[in-house]
């Protein structure tokens, strides 16, 4: 084959192979996806599974057996209705889920942060669910941080774009035997008390406090929202995770906890290594028995009745003053259906009877050790006395009474946790931020975060 | 070339070529024609993304809704958001443990290796050593994760020596986190420097060695006139796919410290994934991946060309 021969033609046959590459790509991308609902009214009564063969698509979360021990109840209850279930871990989940509800719509799906996804108009609305259902007659506090305004901007108020399977709550657990060996007879009532508690644990030469803070999840989060509870109201952080408009979360309480959370860093009352321990890491020394508090949610209270029988001991983050409200991080485990879903009346009829069946509600206690949704009076399951799983479904109640519920400052924006607290609160255990800048740092990455894309 | 009877589709495409008929320059076509399905693939999975990347790389988008045009904005954030750039200066700082650790300890370890060459341990050293080019990165980064823990084996180690004062969790403080990934990147690629070297120099002839030391010359100046000069091209190749390796890294990075702690280990691989999947600035992230190729491209060619064989 000559070369001469070749490159007289070759060049525009590659330009034209390169041009149609191109032009495959011209246009802006984006266009052609979901547009919003029409939000006509077309149910009168509330739906059922029917008595027709039905599979629901679903995707789940890897490692929480939560949903499918529900799943495997309703089929039994419900036999014409059978499962298609896809796992991934949550990280998987979250990067995926846009894309997953836009071409591959489920028909039931575990949710990251929502707001981006109603914005994009990849869930389905749930309010007329919500009425047929009487969802809307529930604590108000269980729904909110599944409310969105009309086009997601503001979360926390307008439609209901997600369902919860229970409620998680956070606070402190802590080593029974060890807090015997300081001298700590009752949980701390106060911040003062709580402080002397870790001094003493500093001094007998325990860890004061086990906490994971490494990789791209800055678990001091923990610690440090639970004291920006105590310092003050819950409201105005709730404002700031919901992205109303000009909420901040750079306030004088919040520096008051900041600070207050550096003392605790430089006392040494985490671990040295603090910056390179991981969830796993953290969860398996506790066990162990290093370290006498924890920072951390009751989604844990099953495991640690198994691992630490008898041992293990739950409070929620002590107020300031004896008398304060008390306030915890508390948020649904949020499933949705895809406003493609083929099955979406089945679906809802699921997310209604795991809130209002008794087998159901008794899976989520003692498999998920959360509290279930629904009614305020709906039947609690019983639960053995003197196990966390007890405390934490004790401390739910003692929230719902102080009004105290708070999403977590993680979930304010997707990217808000690994690209700026995390970064902060290592830099912070390090001592290479302030309190004041990283109140000031997060604040202007939340701000350039919810402003434009 | 055997007579293509049994290739149908070659027959056929020869058969229905007009060039064919009329005389000699048809078979450029048909040469053409066998390109084809590769060429596509490659237009598909090659050239397409390339090219999607360029585009979105203009745009604000989210990756799902609607998209406005932002021109060269992502660009500029790219050189002007400090954390951005930031992780552009760590991936030119991982290049020493990523490449020039590797060089230069592959060099020494291979001219060793060849000395005895004859030997059992010659086999075993050259198994031990490419072993880390066999295991999958993941694997690696875990494996080296828990040796640089607080309580990891290296720790134990420098205890035992009295070494209690250094001791500190590697990968989690600020100081120590680049050099620590850099150390894991380091033994990975130093196999396969090691075995790209050692082929090379088992083809330089061995009667220059031999001249060389009639000549009176030591191991040394046998390394720096003979060796080193045969190797220019092996060197190459060897900078070449090292360096690459330290601008795109990601597996190691993104397994043993997620870019951390704060921002720390952040390389422009783990930055794109984190851009376009978590914080979902897709025209941003497609910036920012143009850039790294860019740099990538700038980087590689230089070193070719210095390393080509001036002499064919």
């Amino acid at each position: 084959m000559s070369r001469r021969v070749q490159s007289r033609w070759h060049r525009p046959v590659l330009a034209a192979v390169l041009g149609g590459t191109l032009a495959a790509a011209c246009g802006a991308p984006g266009s052609g996806e979901p547009q919003p609902q029409a939000t006509g009214s077309a149910l009168t009564a509330a739906p059922t599974c029917g008595t027709a063969p039905v599979t629901l698509k679903a995707y789940f979360e890897t490692g929480f057996p939560v949903p499918k021990s529900l799943t495997t109840e309703f089929t039994k209850q419900f036999p014409n209705v059978t499962w298609d279930i896809r796992e991934d871990q949550f990280a998987v989940i979250t990067q995926n889920a846009p894309r997953v509800l836009a071409d591959d719509p489920p028909d039931l799906m575990r949710l990251p942060q929502v707001s981006e996804l109603v914005k994009n108009n990849l869930l389905k609305n749930l309010d007329e669910y919500a009425k047929l259902f009487g969802w809307d007659q529930w604590p108000p506090s269980q729904l909110e941080q599944m409310r969105l305004a009309p086009g997601g901007a503001v979360r926390g108020e307008g439609s209901l774009y997600a369902m919860g399977l229970n409620f998680s709550m956070t606070g402190v657990f802590y080593n029974k035997k060890l807090a015997e060996q300081i001298g700590m007879a009752a949980a701390p009532a106060t911040l003062a008390e709580l402080d002397d508690a870790l001094a003493k644990a500093k001094e007998a030469g325990v860890t004061p406090i086990a906490q994971f803070n490494g990789g791209a999840t800055g678990g001091l989060a923990f610690p440090l929202q639970d004291l920006m509870a105590a310092y003050g109201p819950p409201g105005p952080v709730n404002d700031w995770i919901f992205q109303k408009p000009g909420s901040s979360i750079d306030t004088p309480a919040n520096l008051q906890a900041t600070q207050h959370l550096e003392r605790w860093i430089k006392a040494g009352y985490f671990w040295k290594d603090v910056n390179a321990v991981d969830y796993a890491t953290m969860m398996s020394r506790f066990i162990e028995g290093d370290g006498l508090f924890m920072f951390n949610g009751d989604w844990e209270s099953g495991n640690l009745d198994k691992q630490m029988a008898g041992n293990a001991g739950f409070f929620l983050m002590p107020p300031v003053r004896q008398d304060g409200a008390r306030a915890a991080m508390s948020a649904p485990l949020t499933f949705g259906i895809s406003a493609r879903a083929a099955n979406a009346d089945c679906a809802a009829a699921f997310l209604n009877w795991v809130a209002t069946n008794a087998e159901a509600r008794k899976i989520g206690v003692e498999v998920g050790g959360s509290h279930p949704m629904g009614p305020a009076d709906a039947p609690m399951p019983a639960i053995a006395p003197g196990t966390v799983t007890e405390s934490t479904l004790a401390a739910g109640a003692q929230i719902a009474k102080d009004n105290g519920a708070m999403d977590f400052i993680a979930n304010a924006t997707g990217a808000i946790y690994a690209k700026s607290w995390t970064p902060n609160l290592q830099k912070l255990v390090a001592g290479e931020q302030t309190p004041e800048g990283l109140l000031k740092s997060v604040q202007s990455d939340y701000v350039s975060q919810v402003g434009g894309n | 070339m055997t007579r293509p009877t049994t290739d149908t589709t070659a027959a056929a495409a020869t058969a229905r070529s007009p060039f064919r008929r009329k005389g000699l320059r048809g078979p450029s076509w048909v040469g053409w024609l066998f390109v084809l399905p590769a060429f596509a693939f490659y237009a598909v999975f090659v050239l397409q993304p390339l090219a999607l990347t360029v585009q979105y790389s203009l745009y604000r988008w989210d990756g799902i809704g609607a998209s406005t045009w932002a021109g060269t904005q992502n660009y500029l954030k790219v050189f002007t958001d400090p954390d951005l750039f930031a992780s552009i200066v760590n991936a030119f700082k991982l290049i020493v443990f990523f490449s020039a650790i590797p060089v230069v300890l592959g060099l020494a370890i291979a001219s060793t290796i060849r000395r005895i060459a004859a030997s059992r341990l010659a086999l075993v050293a050259r198994t031990v050593i490419f072993l880390p080019q066999v295991i999958p990165l993941v694997a690696a980064g875990i494996t080296w994760s828990w040796l640089l823990s607080s309580n990891g084996l290296i720790n134990q180690l420098m205890s035992y020596v009295g070494l209690d004062g250094v001791i500190r969790a590697w990968l989690g403080d600020f100081s120590t986190a680049l050099p620590a990934v850099g150390v894991i990147g380091a033994w990975v690629l130093l196999g396969l420097c090691t075995l790209l070297l050692l082929a090379g120099m088992s083809k330089i002839d061995p009667a220059l060695y031999e001249a060389a030391r009639l000549d009176g010359a030591g191991s040394f100046r046998e390394f720096f006139s003979i060796t080193l000069p045969s190797l220019r091209q092996e060197i190459g190749v060897c900078v070449t796919v090292t360096v690459i390796a330290a601008l795109a890294s990601f597996d190691i990075v993104y397994i043993a410290t997620q870019g951390g702690p704060g921002n720390s280990t952040m390389v422009p691989g783990l930055e794109i994934y984190y851009l376009a999947f978590s914080e979902r600035q897709v025209g941003l992230a497609s910036a920012l991946a143009v850039i790294l190729t860019v740099l990538v491209i700038a980087c590689a060619l230089p070193i070719q060309w210095l390393t080509r064989d001036r002499t064919s």
